[in-house]
């Protein structure tokens, strides 16, 4: 899930200064899931931007905001709300703005939320990152733990010498990854795994932006 | 006779980390070296230590190097990629430099430049195997060199660390990689030394014991609960509580332990960080017989 957080109030209104006339628009998918994108937050912006004067000419919790043909043929049906408003409010995550953003390529939209990472729900309202997107997934010899992400330095070939009583230097409320990956492996007696050197990874792999076609 | 030499040769050898200038005044880093030439076998300078910008260790080891001694260039993989450790590799080769330590570094955010990008692309094994590439006459991506380089490559390891095994596999990838010597995380508890000597007996590779001479007990004090791998024992803290000239009282227990470490064969040589007590070097090395 890609895990987003709303901007604070007075930078959302610092890049709506100069506008009147809004259109909300959320996402059914992570934004909803992150309490940044459902109906219930696009809702309380609405009240808090008309608190400040601005008017909200409607709203729409696209389904979901990164699916391209879906979010133009919503938005289709949107046609006079948005013909009202200056400016688009998108509350999803950067993708989900882009994607706005090409639909609807006359009306400004401006982001609500930060994106922050690709991560879990570990319960309600507590996020953690979990996959950095690196192009390559190492987990299958990791014993699925991710040192690219759980790795404060993203290292592949064992731990620095910063761990203490288990944790890591960076923040002590996370365990070193690597120490997390030794147990494991060692458990399931293949300690052996640890042993290879892992090159550094292939950059010319993933130069952005990347794009792909799967064929059907 | 160079580090390598002296190692190489079944010698015990002491080097001493400097810690290059923030600042363009080299006058500290030039006299401290001054002080302990022809008493070390060569001088460490670190690599932005604790992620401080400062002058690069490559600047730093080309001072040393024309005060007449031996430097070890240290190097991390935290602020550059495979192209800039390439560089800099060739940099030190080109003007004479051999002794190279790889490091993974401190990240950032202990640093004085705190917003500073991590790049952590290569990590210290991956450092090794890239100065090993290039001492066969070829950059990573196999292309030629015009010159090729001769390093001494060095790693760290740290004795005081649970679980131990995890040190020693990559330990086992630091020498496959190219490592032929290692300095030690700060040592106090000559039980760490015993263990990563017994764990370490199959390796063909030299060690050298880090030592941090201690200050005072609330330096020590400070380090247990702060510094991760290093662990001073109590009864060494009582000492330096009870003493008079507490400074004196750590160069004295380093001189204890560097002896015991000597006389034990648990080691090949010392490597001596005085962060920034470097003026007490060449005491401690008195104490030594040094």
């Amino acid at each position: 899930m890609i895990i987003t957080k709303q901007k604070p109030l007075e930078e959302i209104l610092k890049m709506l200064k100069d506008v009147q006339n809004i259109y909300i628009t959320g996402c059914s998918l992570c934004a909803t899931s992150c309490m940044t994108g459902g109906e219930k937050q696009i809702l309380e912006m609405k009240e808090r931007l008309e608190k400040e004067g601005k008017k909200i000419t409607g709203y729409v919790v696209l389904d979901p905001s990164c699916h391209k043909l879906q979010a133009r043929a919503t938005l289709k049906k949107q046609k006079n709300e948005l013909e009202k408003a200056d400016a688009i409010l998108c509350m999803a995550c950067g993708d989900g703005a882009q994607t706005v953003s090409s639909i609807v390529d006359e009306i400004p939209v401006y982001p609500a939320n930060d994106t922050l990472f690709i991560g879990e729900i570990e319960r309600m309202g507590h996020f953690a990152e979990k996959c950095r997107a690196c192009g390559e997934c190492e987990l299958g010899w990791t014993s699925g733990i991710c040192p690219m992400t759980q790795c404060a330095k993203g290292l592949l070939n064992g731990p620095c010498g910063g761990a203490k009583d288990g944790k890591c230097e960076v923040n002590t409320e996370n365990d070193c990854a690597w120490i997390l990956i030794y147990e494991r492996l060692k458990k399931a007696g293949k300690l052996e795994q640890l042993k290879q050197i892992k090159p550094p990874k292939d950059h010319s792999k993933t130069l952005h932006p990347m794009k792909i076609t799967v064929s059907r | 006779m160079g580090l390598k030499e002296k190692l190489e040769s079944g010698g015990f050898a002491v080097t001493a980390e400097l810690a290059p200038p923030k600042g363009t005044d080299t006058t500290r880093l030039v006299e401290c070296a001054k002080a302990i030439k022809g008493r070390v076998d060569a001088v460490n300078l670190t690599d932005f230590q604790s992620a401080v910008v400062r002058v690069s260790s490559l600047g730093a080891a080309i001072l040393i190097k024309q005060q007449g001694l031996e430097p070890v260039m240290q190097i991390t993989g935290r602020d550059r990629n495979r192209i800039a450790i390439q560089g800099e590799l060739l940099s030190a080769a080109a003007v004479g430099i051999k002794n190279i330590l790889a490091l993974t570094g401190d990240h950032p955010v202990f640093g004085d430049n705190k917003q500073a990008k991590p790049v952590f692309e290569l990590d210290s094994v991956n450092i090794l195997e890239t100065a090993t590439c290039l001492m066969q006459g070829k950059d990573l991506a196999g292309n030629p060199l015009n010159g090729t380089p001769e390093f001494y490559l060095g790693a760290s390891v740290t004795p005081h660390y649970d679980p131990i095994e995890l040190q020693i596999i990559k330990m086992e990838k630091k020498i496959k990689a190219g490592a032929k010597f290692f300095q030690t995380q700060a040592i106090y508890d000559i039980q760490d030394m015993k263990r990563l000597k017994e764990m370490t007996l199959h390796l063909d590779v030299k060690i050298l014991a880090g030592i941090i001479p201690l200050k005072s007990a609330g330096m020590a004090e400070y380090m247990n609960k702060n510094v991760p791998g290093i662990y001073v024992p109590e009864h060494i803290i009582q000492k330096l509580r009870n003493s008079q000239d507490k400074v004196k009282e750590g160069l004295k227990i380093a001189a204890e332990l560097i002896n015991q470490l000597k006389d034990g064969k648990l080691c090949d040589g010392v490597h001596i960080m005085a962060i920034g007590a470097e003026e007490n070097v060449p005491l401690l090395l008195d104490m030594c017989g040094f």
